[in-house]
C-alpha cells in the first residue's frame, strides 16, 4: 500500500519541518517527504492543499473507562473519539475497575484496543496493587504485558515509605513512575482551588501546598533513588517553580499539563458549573498564566487531553458531589493550538526564539509527548511509523456535546468556538479517519 | 454570566444568594418584612398571599428549626405546605436530586424552599427548572453547604434595622466558626452591600477560610480586638463535630479565646446588639448570662425571621409588590 499525500504543509517538530511538502508512505511507514523515492507510484492520494500535515496526536493521558466503567465510555467510543481528534498514540491510566495491577487485564486490553486497530494504547500499571499504596506491583510482568510505565492515578502514596521502595524497584529496571503531585491529606476531600472564589462559594479547597509539597517530597526521593518520574497535570504556578528548579538541578524529571488548564481558571465555575469540576482544579490566573509561559519556556514537556469521560447522571448533581473530569480526546489539538493563538503567537512576535507557534503547539502534543513516554511516535522522519494527522489550522466549529464521538460528553468548552479541526486520521499508513461533512478541501 | 436568581426584568426569581443582589431588591425584602410583622401579633395571623399556592420543604439535610420557620412563614401567607424530609425518603432509595424535583413539578408545585448539604445544589435546581422551562416554579435557598442562608442574612440585616436603623455607621463583628458558616457569608455580603463600613471577621486561623480580605472583611484573631467599639455582634454556632480534632482541641479552650463573656461584651458599644442564628451552645461560644441579657436579641431574630420569610416567598410569588 502506498499513499501520497500531496500539497500539504508539513509541520514535524521534532526534525524541525514546517513547509509545503509532500509525504509518501510505503506499507506503513514515511518513504521519504519532499521527493518521491525511486519507483514510487501511489495507490492511493490525498490532497491535503489548505491542510497541515503533522504526526500524529501522542496523548499522556485519555480515560478510555474498560474495564469496569463501560457505562461511562467504551474502548469503541473512545478510539473513535481519538481518531476524530488526531489522537494516533495515548497513555492510558491505570484507574480501572479492577485496577491495571495484573499483567492479564493489561494483555487483554492491548488486546482489545488492537482488534479495533485504531489509536496504539500504551497502558500505564499500577505502581501499587489495586493503587491501595501497600504493596508494589509485579512491575516487570506488567511491562512485558505492555505497560509503559507505572502510575498511582488519582491515588496518592500514603506512606512515603512505600513511595520510596517503589521508586527503588522501578529504577531497577529503569521504569518511569508517573505521578500526578498531591498531598495524601492536605486538600483532600477539596473541590476547589483553595482561594477567594472557593471561600466565597463555600467550597471545600485544595490548596496549591497539596502539590507544592508532594512535590518536594517526590524530588528528595528522586535524589534518593534517581528514579525517573513524570509529573502528571501539575497546575500551581509554585509546582512549575519547583519542577523548573528539579530540571536545572537534573533530576530525571518530565512534567505534563491537561489542556482544559491550559485556559481555564476557577472563576469558570461560575454558579457552581459541574462541568468545570476537575481534578486537579482550575487555578488561579496567575496559576494560568505560569502554565501558558511553562510550556513557552519549556518547564512543562507536554500537553495532555486528561480525557475523563463521565456519565451525564454523575454530572447532573451538585457541584462536590458530580464527579470530577472533563472529555478531551477531541478538543486537544484545538486546545493546544488556542495556547498557540493566545500565548506562543505574542511571544513569537515580542521577538521569541526558534519555531513558529504552530509548530511549538504541536510539539507539545506529538514529539516532546512521546520522548516523555519513550514511544518511538509523534514525528515523522523517513522511516517512522506513518501516523499522521491532516487538519485544517483555519477551521472554525463549535463545541457540541452531543457531536462529540467519545461517550464523554461533558467539558467546560462546550458552546466555545475553536480552531482547528481534524480532516484525516492515519494510523500505520491506513486511513482510519475521514470527516465526512465540513470545510474538507481537496 | 447570568445571573440565575433574577430574571431578565432583573426582578427576584429565585433566592440563592445575596451576593450580587441588587441593595434595591434586599431594600425591597426588608421593607415587606416589616409590613409583615405585625400580622404576627394578631389574632388571625393570616394574609391570603399565597392562597392556592404549594410550597414545597425539601430538606436534604436536617433542620427543624429553619424548616419550621418556613413552613410558620407559608401559613400565615395561606399557602399549602408540603414537608419532605428527603435525607429519609427519596436519597435513601436511590433517587436522584432532579428525578425528586421533576416528581414534585409535576404535582405542580410553585415554590421549593430547599435545604441541602452541598454547597451550590439550589443553583443545580433553578437551572434545571429554567432548562425544563418551568420559570414559574421559584427556589429560596434554605441553606446550601458552608455557601449561604440568603434567609437568614436577611432576617439578620432585619434585625440590625430595627435596632440600629442606619447601616452606613455600623461596625458588625461577626465570631466564631467562618470556614464552614454558610451564616457568616451571607452576612458579609448583606452588610456590604447594604453600606456596613466595617464588617469583621473575628476566630482563630483554623476557623478562618482565606481570602476573607477580598469580600470586604477587616480578620481578627483576637476577640478582645476584635470586639472593641463594635455595634453589632454576631456570634455563629460552633458544631459540635468541630470542637474536638484538629481544627480546635476542645470546647472549653474555645469558650476561654472565643466565648462572649459580659466582660468581653463590655469591649464593644455600651449599646451593641448581640445575635445569633440558633441553636446556641451555651458555655461553648456565649455565656449564658449574655444569651439571656439586655443586649441579646436573639429571640427577636427569630420573630423577624417568619416576616423576612413570607416576605422573601411572597415577593417571589409575585403575589406582593
Amino acid at each position: 500500500m502506498k499513499l501520497h499525500i500531496k500539497n500539504g504543509r508539513l509541520v514535524d517538530p521534532k526534525n524541525n519541518i514546517d513547509a509545503l511538502r509532500d509525504l509518501f508512505i510505503v506499507d506503513g511507514v514515511v518513504a521519504a517527504a519532499g521527493e518521491a523515492p525511486a519507483g514510487f507510484v501511489a495507490d492511493r492520494t490525498i490532497d491535503a492543499a489548505g491542510l497541515v500535515v503533522a504526526p500524529g496526536l501522542v496523548d499522556l493521558s485519555a480515560r478510555l473507562r474498560e474495564p469496569g466503567y463501560e457505562y461511562k465510555a467504551t474502548l469503541e467510543s473512545e478510539m473513535q473519539a481519538a481518531m476524530q481528534g488526531g489522537v494516533t498514540s495515548l497513555v492510558c491510566p491505570p484507574d480501572t475497575d479492577p485496577v491495571l495491577d495484573e499483567p492479564g487485564l493489561v494483555e487483554m486490553l492491548k488486546h482489545r484496543a488492537r482488534s479495533l486497530n485504531q489509536a496504539h494504547v500504551h497502558p500505564l500499571g499500577a505502581l501499587t496493587m489495586g493503587l491501595k499504596g501497600r504493596a508494589l506491583t509485579e512491575m516487570a510482568e506488567l511491562t512485558e504485558a505492555g505497560c509503559i510505565g507505572f502510575a498511582q492515578a488519582e491515588e496518592p502514596v500514603e506512606d512515603t515509605n512505600v513511595l520510596l521502595r517503589a521508586l527503588q524497584y522501578a529504577k531497577t529496571f529503569e521504569y518511569t513512575v508517573w505521578l500526578r503531585p498531591q498531598d495524601a491529606h492536605i486538600g483532600r476531600g477539596g473541590i476547589a482551588h483553595a482561594g477567594p472564589l472557593a471561600s466565597r462559594l463555600g467550597l471545600a479547597g485544595v490548596p496549591v501546598m497539596s502539590e507544592t509539597i508532594a512535590l518536594h517530597t517526590i524530588f528528595e526521593l528522586v535524589r534518593a533513588t534517581g528514579a525517573r518520574v513524570h509529573l502528571c497535570r501539575v497546575s500551581s504556578a509554585a509546582g512549575i517553580e519547583l519542577v523548573r528548579a528539579a530540571k536545572k538541578e537534573g533530576l530525571p524529571v518530565t512534567c505534563d499539563v491537561g489542556a482544559h488548564h491550559i485556559h481555564m481558571t476557577d472563576a469558570d465555575i461560575g454558579f457552581f458549573d459541574s462541568n468545570a469540576r476537575v481534578t486537579p482544579p482550575f487555578r488561579g490566573q496567575r496559576d494560568r498564566e505560569a502554565i501558558r509561559a511553562g510550556l513557552y519556556d519549556g518547564v512543562i514537556d507536554a500537553i495532555c487531553s486528561d480525557h475523563t469521560p463521565v456519565d451525564a447522571d454523575e454530572k447532573l448533581l451538585p457541584f462536590g458531589e458530580a464527579s470530577p473530569g472533563a472529555t478531551g480526546l477531541e478538543l486537544l489539538l484545538s486546545l493546544a493550538l488556542k495556547w498557540a493563538d493566545d500565548y506562543a503567537a505574542g511571544q513569537y512576535r515580542s521577538g521569541g526564539a526558534g519555531a513558529g507557534p504552530l509548530s511549538r503547539a504541536l510539539a507539545k502534543v506529538t514529539c516532546d509527548a512521546a520522548r516523555v513516554a519513550g514511544l518511538a511516535a509523534g514525528q515523522l522522519a523517513p522511516g517512522a511509523a506513518a501516523d499522521i494527522v491532516l487538519f485544517d489550522p483555519a477551521a472554525r466549529w463549535t463545541v457540541d456535546a452531543q457531536a462529540l464521538a467519545s461517550q464523554g460528553k461533558h467539558t467546560p468548552f462546550v458552546g466555545y468556538e475553536m480552531t482547528g479541526q481534524v480532516v484525516v486520521t492515519i494510523v500505520a499508513g491506513r486511513v482510519a479517519y475521514q470527516r465526512k461533512s465540513g470545510p474538507v478541501r481537496g | 454570566m447570568l445571573n440565575p436568581q433574577l430574571n431578565k426584568n432583573g426582578e427576584l426569581q429565585h433566592l440563592l444568594t445575596i451576593e450580587g443582589l441588587p441593595k434595591a431588591i434586599v431594600n425591597h425584602i426588608l421593607d415587606t418584612a416589616s409590613s409583615f410583622v405585625s400580622i404576627s401579633d394578631r389574632e388571625v395571623k393570616k394574609v391570603p398571599l399565597m392562597r392556592g399556592k404549594s410550597v414545597f420543604n425539601l430538606f436534604f439535610e436536617n433542620s427543624t428549626r429553619t424548616r419550621t420557620t418556613f413552613e410558620i412563614a407559608s401559613k400565615r401567607l395561606s399557602a399549602d405546605v408540603i414537608n419532605l424530609n428527603i435525607s429519609a425518603s427519596s436519597a435513601s432509595k436511590g433517587e436522584s436530586l432532579l428525578d425528586t424535583i421533576d416528581n414534585l413539578a409535576a404535582m405542580h408545585a410553585d415554590m421549593f424552599v430547599v435545604r441541602h448539604a452541598q454547597s451550590g445544589a439550589p443553583y443545580l435546581i433553578a437551572k434545571h427548572l429554567i432548562d425544563t422551562r418551568q420559570s414559574h416554579v421559584h427556589v429560596v435557598n434554605a441553606g446550601d453547604g458552608r455557601h449561604a442562608h440568603p434567609t437568614q442574612g436577611l432576617l439578620d440585616m432585619y434585625t440590625i434595622r430595627h435596632y440600629k436603623k442606619d447601616f452606613t455607621n455600623l461596625t458588625v463583628a461577626i465570631v466564631g466558626d467562618i470556614l464552614h458558616s454558610r451564616v457568616a457569608r451571607s452576612d458579609i455580603h448583606a452588610l456590604t452591600t447594604l453600606g456596613v463600613p466595617e464588617v469583621r471577621a473575628i476566630g482563630p486561623h483554623t476557623l478562618l477560610p482565606g481570602g476573607l480580605e477580598q469580600m470586604g472583611v477587616r480578620v481578627f484573631t483576637n476577640m478582645d480586638e476584635g470586639l472593641k467599639g463594635v455595634d453589632v455582634i454576631i456570634m455563629l454556632r460552633l458544631q459540635s463535630e468541630r470542637m474536638s480534632g484538629a481544627l480546635l482541641p476542645s470546647a472549653q479552650e474555645y469558650f476561654k479565646s472565643y466565648g462572649l463573656t459580659p466582660e468581653r461584651l463590655a469591649l464593644a458599644k455600651p449599646d451593641a446588639i448581640v445575635m445569633h442564628p440558633g441553636p446556641m451552645n451555651r458555655g461553648v461560644e456565649i455565656d449564658s448570662a449574655v444569651a439571656d441579657g439586655a443586649q441579646a436579641v436573639i429571640l427577636p431574630q427569630v420573630t423577624f425571621g417568619i416576616a423576612v420569610r413570607m416576605a422573601v416567598m411572597s415577593i417571589l410569588a409575585g403575589t406582593h409588590g
